[in-house]
């Protein structure tokens, strides 16, 4: 697993010293790489985590509706990471789990296992742009954001409130993402995402993820406790409550296959 | 020159006098005045929504804003794709809609683009579940597979009449968009990009043929036509004035004159519709051609009397004080009813004709102020060559007087027979608003959605959205059923084109949990079973194409859309109240809705105009009745005039009833606004009457005949202006604008026949009966204010 982990790490600050004794004269498209590689980086080695969601959809009008879901996921060394999100809430999907490895290229695989027909069902699509369960949050969205996804661009470095950013915007590779491109700010102390504006495919802005209340786990790995996306085009938004972080909980890849999905809760 | 001023007796003729003594201040004035209300036409920007038409408190427009708010608001455009060779499932013609797609996801404000080719078809194999476009990216060429695509396509309920048909020729690409409201020149913008789109595409794809239907150019084509009638309808208006004033005062300068008062009179009104807060639209459009035709009115009847007097000999400026002495209260009295007629459109429901109201109430006093004021003014400073000569004696009316004599009974029974047959047509006419055939055939928005009509699918819908009583509760296999049963039941209704709902993809994704076997080809029979199939389709489709556009979030409830043909008004409100009442029948109460839509909005609109429009009218009459009997000074006068003012509209609605059979939203103001205006020829012919009894002692058919010398020949000219007016607006590509001047030229030209004939019989025969004590009482009563000589 070290090795594993070494291997990345040098890949990756290789890219990082490649890119170092240009700094003068390097291109807004190397900034924007550097910077994606720094913050997957600082995110690299947490092995495994196990949270509680709770999803609050509402739209234009305030009415509201709550999901309530649990993630586990699994690091993986040279890939995407592997999701297994099981429903509590609403009552009528209880039990419903869906597992996905995310890929560095090329599609994920995703199933999803129905109780109520006791059998898991590969969904053989190529789509990942979609809504997540009705939210305004896209499965692209969610997923474990591979640097390979994207490529980049720095654009600005900025102050908020006193506080450094980066401004980076980045590109899906992906040709069935529903976004042209993303701008993300950076927080320029520790490496985390705190704002994400989505573009659509006419260029246009259609929807704000903004990333609060972050609390750090084993002294180094970032998570927000309160995720909002706000779709400015419908005017519907979305609010993700994270609970119960837990690291270390010694997954393996049987936690996450298809017979796992069956008991998952 | 001071000195040599005559002293006038009457105060109008003071005040001409003064006019004339300070008219350089009263024309540059009159400049500062026009220069000023002109700058408020800077404020003056194109409305362009159908929602215009519809006020804050509108109901139906209550309850779509309600669904809208719930699910997501939107407008849409569509193109049609005709293809060449007779079929849409060609390898070519498919690559083509391909591209259009795609292009179309760039469009301004586009949130979800619906293609034949997009579709989002599942497909089981084993265990897994294919979620995918219809026609793939690489589109194939063997036949079976093309054969597969339309097979599908034609069995999928989302598609068939929507998209496709089984004509096979066309199809459609549904482009959905949200505006998002903030600036006014969104919709043109979209309607521009979606017209660059087509020719871009008619560029590449010659043999492809594209029209462009749906709300953003039903929107777009409001300011279109707008624009339209003030290039085509007002140019012929300027023409038709100037000659019809060139043939009455065979004077040069006089045309002139008359012409800067209504030019004057034109630019401070549009300038005071901006001052308002007033954008234009397409009622609005038709509001400089109704001020022309009235200010023309108003400056003619000044400039006639001017220069009959030069005729008479008098000099230019003894010429023009008696002009204004004659003119001015019954100039102002006719302006004011006329205003008076205007405004009661401010009882409208429908906010364009209130500001349309309100405009040409505001050009009509403008114009009086102009006529008696600026006019003076100027035709005193205009050098007038008119040579005296004696006025012929001979009289057009003096035959027809003597047969009104003679059979006075005969007209009166005549006009009284006429009044009741046409009123009696009058419950005949049927409401009917169909909004495509708003706009005349020729215009490109017209002639597009025709054809999307006639080639593809209906361009009309009404939606319900369907609770299902619990939150999640649209998985309850209940639920779906009545779903099912409601969108098959108003298939099977004539005129319904096709019904989308959600119960078609659960039946779908249930045979696809099912290895595909048609035989579940049906609503899956447990709540658990419906809410995870539909979570697992909604992790299989791609951005855009997801089902938040017909479910809430709270699953809740759910969207049901019905496409219609284009059918009159009367059976569109049958389709909707039968299906309201069959969900009173056969479903829970909670799901027992009202539909809602553009097209249901618009199915209400007259019905609630004219009810609106009644308590204006009424007002408009009371008004108008006191403040002629006031004018008359004779409260028994005061009401004969409400038979020559009421019996015009009745006339002109029956006329219209054997001439249409069906009204719409804009002829729901037409008798309050001409009540205003047919006022003044009972106005002028009565208080000639009056006069000659009153004045010149003259009996009941003397007066009569004194009447029509004098004013016979002014009635017909304005007349005659009037209805060539409104007539010209009746040339309008919006039907709103032209029924509007059709009618109202029809009660104008009725107006003076009942003045003419029904109005005389009817003195003569209560004189008769009367003679003898009348006299003696008229001749007590007091003259009308402003006929003094």
């Amino acid at each position: 697993m070290n090795d594993k982990i070494s291997k990345t790490l040098a890949f990756k600050l290789g890219a990082l010293l490649a890119a170092m004794p240009l700094t003068a004269n390097i291109t807004p498209e190397q900034r924007g790489l550097e910077i994606a590689v720094e913050v997957d980086l600082r995110d690299t080695g947490f092995g495994d985590t196990k949270a509680e969601m709770e999803m609050i959809l509402a739209n234009r009008h305030g009415e509201k509706s709550q999901r309530q879901m649990a993630m586990r996921t699994l690091e993986v060394e040279g890939d995407g990471d592997k999701t297994l999100i099981t429903f509590d809430q609403p009552r009528d999907v209880k039990g419903t789990a869906f597992l996905s490895f995310t890929h560095k290229e090329g599609p994920d695989d995703q199933w999803l296992y129905l109780p109520a027909l006791k059998r898991v069902k590969r969904i053989a699509s190529n789509n990942k742009s979609g809504p997540f369960v009705g939210s305004e949050f896209a499965y692209e969205d969610l997923s474990s954001q591979e640097v390979e996804k994207y490529t980049y661009k720095f654009i600005r470095d900025e102050e908020v409130d006193g506080a450094p950013f980066h401004v980076i915007e980045r590109y899906p590779v992906d040709r069935k993402s529903g976004y042209t491109r993303q701008v993300v700010w950076v927080d320029r102390n520790r490496y985390i995402v705190t704002q994400i504006d989505f573009y659509d495919r006419k260029d246009e802005l259609l929807k704000t993820l903004a990333f609060e209340d972050y609390q750090q786990y084993l002294d180094k790995f970032w998570r927000a406790d309160r995720m909002m996306m706000v779709n400015h085009q419908t005017g519907k938004q979305t609010e993700l409550l994270w609970s119960d972080y837990q690291f270390g909980n010694d997954y393996t890849s049987r936690d996450f296959d298809q017979r796992s999905l069956q008991n998952a809760r | 020159m001071n000195s040599d001023t005559p002293e006038y007796s009457t105060w109008t003729e003071r005040l001409a006098d003064r006019t004339l003594r300070y008219r350089w201040l009263v024309i540059v004035g009159t400049l500062f005045f026009v220069f000023g209300a002109m700058m408020g036409a800077r404020n003056i920007a194109f409305d362009n929504s159908y929602r215009i038409f519809f006020s804050e408190d509108n109901p139906q427009l209550q309850a779509f804003d309600a669904l809208q708010n719930i699910y997501t608001k939107d407008d849409n455009a569509m193109f049609v794709l005709t293809a060449a060779k007779d079929s849409i499932y060609e390898k070519d013609f498919l690559e083509a809609v391909q591209w259009m797609t795609d292009e179309a996801w760039k469009l301004p404000f586009t949130r979800r683009v619906d293609s034949i080719t997009n579709f989002q078809n599942s497909v089981a194999e084993g265990d897994d579940l294919f979620v995918d476009d219809l026609v793939p990216y690489d589109v194939p060429l063997a036949d079976k597979e093309l054969k597969d695509i339309r097979e599908i396509a034609l069995r999928e309920p989302a598609l068939f009449n929507r998209l496709i048909n089984d004509r096979g020729y066309t199809t459609g690409i549904n482009v959905t968009v949200t505006f998002p409201e903030k600036s006014i020149t969104e919709v043109p913008e979209a309607a521009a990009a979606v017209r660059a789109l087509s020719a871009k595409f008619q560029e590449k794809f010659p043999g492809i043929s594209v029209h462009t239907a749906g709300v953003v150019m039903m929107n777009n084509a409001f300011a279109e036509s707008s624009q339209l009638d003030m290039m085509t309808i007002m140019p012929a208006m300027f023409i038709a004035i100037f000659i019809i004033m060139a043939i009455l005062l065979r004077s040069v300068f006089g045309t002139l004159a008359a012409g800067a008062v209504i030019f004057f009179t034109i630019l401070s009104a549009m300038g005071m519709m901006g001052w308002y807060g007033i954008n234009l639209s397409p009622p609005l459009a038709s509001a400089p051609t109704m001020i022309m035709t009235l200010a023309v009115a108003d400056s003619i009847h000044i400039l006639v009397t001017f220069i009959n007097e030069l005729r008479n000999g008098r000099k230019k400026r003894e010429a023009i004080i008696e002009s204004v002495r004659v003119n001015f209260m019954p100039v102002l009295l006719t302006s004011v009813t006329t205003a008076i007629g205007f405004m009661s459109m401010n009882f409208s429901d429908a906010p364009p004709f209130r500001h349309l109201g309100n405009v040409v109430a505001t050009g009509v006093m403008i114009a009086w102020a102009v006529s008696v004021f600026f006019l003076p003014a100027f035709v005193s400073l205009l050098p007038f060559r008119i040579k005296a000569r004696s006025a012929s004696k001979a009289n057009l009316f003096d035959r027809f007087v003597e047969s009104l004599v003679c059979r006075r009974v005969a007209y009166l029974s005549g006009s009284v027979a006429v009044v009741v047959f046409m009123a009696v047509m009058i419950p005949r006419l049927e409401l009917n608003d169909q909004w495509v055939q708003y706009f005349d055939k020729g215009m490109e928005f017209r002639d597009h959605a025709d054809y999307a009509e006639e080639n593809l699918t209906g361009m009309n819908n009404f939606e319900f959205s369907l609770p299902a009583g619990e939150s999640g509760g649209i998985s309850n296999p209940e639920y779906l059923e009545t779903l099912d049963r409601f969108a098959n039941w108003y298939r099977e209704q004539a005129d319904v084109v096709q019904v989308n709902t959600l119960a078609d993809v659960m039946r779908r994704l249930n045979m696809n949990m099912h290895g595909d076997d048609p035989a579940y080809y049906k609503i899956p029979d447990n709540r658990e079973l419906a809410a995870q199939y539909l979570l697992l389709f909604e992790f299989s489709l791609p951005y855009g194409l997801d089902l938040n556009n017909q479910i809430n979030v709270d699953k809740s409830a759910t969207r049901v859309t019905v496409t219609t043909k284009d059918v009159p008004t009367k059976e569109l409100r049958s389709l909707i109240d039968r299906g309201e009442a069959w969900l009173v029948e056969n479903a829970p109460a909670y799901m027992q809705v009202k539909a809602a839509s553009p097209t249901v909005m618009f199915a209400h609109i007259s019905e609630r105009n004219i009810k609106s429009m009644l308590g204006g009218t009424f007002l408009a009459v009371v008004a108008i009745s006191l403040l002629l009997g006031f004018a008359l000074k004779s409260s028994r006068f005061g009401l004969i005039s409400l038979i020559p003012n009421l019996v015009p509209a009745v006339l002109g609605f029956g006329a219209w009833s054997l001439l249409y059979g069906q009204v719409g939203l804009s002829l729901a103001m037409v008798s309050g606004m001409t009540l205003g205006i047919v006022v003044d020829d009972t106005v002028h012919f009565l208080s000639k009457y009056l006069r000659g009894r009153r004045e010149k002692g003259l009996d009941g058919e003397d007066a009569v005949r004194y009447a029509f010398q004098t004013v016979g020949k002014a009635l017909v000219i304005t007349t005659i202006i009037l209805a060539l007016g409104f007539g010209i607006l009746g040339f309008s590509s919006f039907q709103m604008n032209s029924w509007m001047g059709q009618l109202t030229a029809i009660v104008i030209v009725f107006a003076l026949i009942a003045d003419f004939v029904l109005l005389p019989a009817f003195l003569l025969t209560i004189d008769r009966k009367k003679k003898a004590q009348r006299i003696e009482q008229l001749d007590m009563e007091p003259e009308p204010i402003y006929v003094r000589s």
